[in-house]
């Protein structure tokens, strides 16, 4: 376990512009969630710390020291990647042992199959051990992968992505069991994720990634209720943030170009009447689809709420987000 | 009650598909059956028109193959002791007797030798140049791998001359080094290109697993890329072992004493009074034979190998 520092770090994969003078500390024992769209970046970062690429310019620091001459293996981190990971003409169990065999750690083979029960059983693959990798679905797979992270005790993990192909149900538990293993052993994790449950339950920081620009890091609360800009408060809550022109509503501030709105700013009863549109009924809430004269916007109310489509509702921003014309936060 | 389907193919058209391929089957294989048959036939049999199909089989082939022979006096041939074994036997029954063993066996012992170190040493070269092709920037790899196939432009034997002064500067005329050589630089083009392909099939992220895992690169190509490339090694090898095996115009020039191969041999089998055909034939049999069996020893791979580029990503 260790803290891992990176300082200006660029990369650019020819006329790309991947990563742009990033600086980012991903403290000992952290859970670090990337956020951000598909090439912000989120991957380059893994793999310039994993060592796979070199930065073009900055420096990669773990616990203190320079990796940057390091091989991968040197660098003692482990990855998961979002897809291909399995060795295809090894057996589960080989998979799983891989990374034990290596001439970096070599380790007895009693103490191999130890470990790799102990993974498996906590993966709820153990009868599936002896299968070729290419047997397995991809779900299975996916929880290989992630097991062969699990079996090693790296400085960091590197997760791209690892739960995104799984089902519901057991991304709800693999969830909970990442977090255990990062609360009882200390660990710490870089994690890529396009998913708002796994950033605001796992992570103790969040950084926000935008055209290879990290544009805000803090803690998931911060990220949720502070965005620095348009850009990141649109990165997190469900439903989206809702983003209309300034003067929708009245006490704007000045230079304020766009007021930003989440279900919980938008309070029901006096205010501006809006159409009801639609009401989508999930379960455990109700979204409820408004139109605002020309604008239209979407809050959540309760799950048994008696109101239909057709009906009006008098609503006005509570504490709402305000933006300047550039996105930035006001 | 069958029900109608767009993929499936019909019962007669799967029929039609099998007589075809039964006829074509035939077709192929029926040179192989001539010469497997005249190998087992006696000197008459092998030249009566028309042609014998059904016949008593006979070895004399196989042991003239083996063997030299001569003709000696009448009396001296009555005057003989009774032969010993099974081939005094044969050869005393064409009136003749055994006076040697032919050269036969050393030059199947040249051709796998020449053949096989050939085909393992452009399957090493060949793996390694193409790993390096498929994985690092090489400067100009463009150029070098169209140079690479460009030695593939002009049939082989338009250089021979060239060749043959050269190898007779440097002493490797007949030589099993100079005959290795020279297959492998002809079949290398061949194994770089292909394997390149089956290389490149091959995800880049095996390996970087691997490299995370704690492995070095080396490692990791041992380990991951080389039982992934295995279909495309051992088709490329099949493809490499079938040249320099069949190779028969370097052969003719460059080998006569000492690393000539079967295939410049066979044909110079000449029995007494004219070709000994039931010879030719069994050196022919017995030449086809190692191909075969390595071609059936690798055959898993080769479906799979002969279909790349269609590999499941």
């Amino acid at each position: 376990m260790a803290e891992v520092t990176l300082s200006n770090l660029s990369k650019s994969y020819g006329a790309t512009q991947a990563l742009q003078d990033v600086s980012l500390t991903i403290p000992d024992g952290a859970f670090v969630v990337l956020l951000g769209p598909t090439g912000a970046g989120k991957t380059t970062t893994l793999r310039l710390i994993a060592g796979l690429d070199k930065p073009d310019a900055g420096d990669i620091r773990i616990d203190g020291a320079s990796v940057l001459q390091d091989t991968p293996a040197q660098r003692d981190v482990a990855m998961v990647f979002q897809q291909y990971s399995l060795y295809p003409h090894l057996t589960v169990r080989e998979n799983l042992a891989f990374p034990l065999r290596s001439p970096m750690i070599a380790m007895p083979e009693d103490q191999i199959a130890k470990r790799v029960a102990e993974v498996a059983e906590v993966l709820r693959i153990p009868h599936k051990l002896d299968n070729k990798a290419t047997a397995l679905s991809g779900g299975e797979m996916q929880r290989v992968s992630i097991g062969r992270a699990l079996v090693r005790n790296p400085r960091i993990y590197l997760m791209d992505e690892p739960l995104s192909s799984l089902d519901a149900k057991l991304r709800a538990d693999l969830r909970v069991e990442l977090k255990r293993i990062h609360a009882e052993m200390g660990a710490t994790f870089l994690y890529v994720t396009h998913d708002q449950i796994e950033a605001m339950t796992m992570a103790t920081h969040v950084g926000v990634l935008d055209h290879g620009k990290l544009v805000q890091f803090g803690t998931p609360r911060e990220i949720y209720e502070e965005p620095v800009s348009t850009y990141v408060a649109s990165r997190l809550g469900q439903p989206h943030i809702n983003l209309l022109p300034a003067d929708a509503f009245p006490g704007a501030p000045p230079n304020a170009a766009q007021i930003g709105l989440r279900p919980e700013h938008i309070h029901t009863g006096g205010g501006a009447p809006a159409t009801i549109t639609r009401v989508e009924h999930l379960g455990d809430q109700t979204r409820l689809h408004l139109s605002l004269g020309p604008h239209s916007l979407i809050t959540l109310t309760e799950p048994h709420t008696p109101l239909k489509p057709g009906e009006t509702l008098d609503i006005r921003p509570q504490n709402p987000l305000w933006f300047d014309a550039e996105g930035n936060r006001i | 009650m069958s029900a109608y389907s767009v993929t499936e193919p019909s019962k007669a058209s799967k029929w039609v598909a099998a007589a075809l391929v039964v006829l074509y089957t035939i077709i192929t294989l029926l040179p192989l059956v001539w010469i497997i048959s005249t190998s087992f036939k006696s000197g008459p049999d092998s030249i009566s028109y028309p042609p014998k199909v059904l016949f008593e089989p006979a070895l004399e082939g196989y042991v003239n193959l083996f063997t030299t022979r001569t003709r000696i006096a009448a009396e001296d041939f009555a005057a003989l002791p009774p032969p010993e074994t099974w081939y005094d036997q044969i050869v005393r029954d064409q009136g003749m007797v055994i006076a040697g063993q032919s050269r036969f066996g050393e030059r199947f012992l040249n051709s796998v030798i020449i053949g096989f170190g050939s085909t393992f040493l452009s399957i090493f070269l060949g793996t390694l140049a193409a790993y390096a092709f498929s994985r690092f920037k090489v400067p100009l790899k463009d150029d070098l791998l169209f140079f690479i196939l460009s030695t593939r432009m002009m049939p082989p034997i338009a250089v021979a001359i060239p060749i043959y002064l050269m190898y007779r500067e440097l002493g490797l005329s007949d030589t099993h080094l100079g005959m290795i050589l020279l297959y492998t630089a002809v079949n290398i083009s061949l194994a770089v290109w292909l394997l390149k392909g089956f290389i490149d099939e091959i995800p880049r992220e095996y390996e970087e697993a691997a490299l995370i895992d704690g492995y070095t690169r080396f490692q990791a190509f041992r380990k991951v890329v080389l039982p992934q490339a295995a279909t495309g090694i051992a088709s490329t090898a099949i493809f490499c072992l079938i040249f320099a095996w069949n190779e028969y115009a370097f052969a003719v020039l460059l080998t006569s004493g000492n690393a000539q191969t079967a295939p410049p041999f066979i044909p110079t089998i000449i029995g007494v009074g004219g070709q000994d055909w039931p010879a030719v034939a069994a050196g022919a049999t017995l030449f086809l034979l190692p191909v075969m069996i390595f071609t059936i020893l690798l055959r898993k791979h080769l479906l799979r190998g002969i279909t790349f580029g269609a590999v499941r990503k």
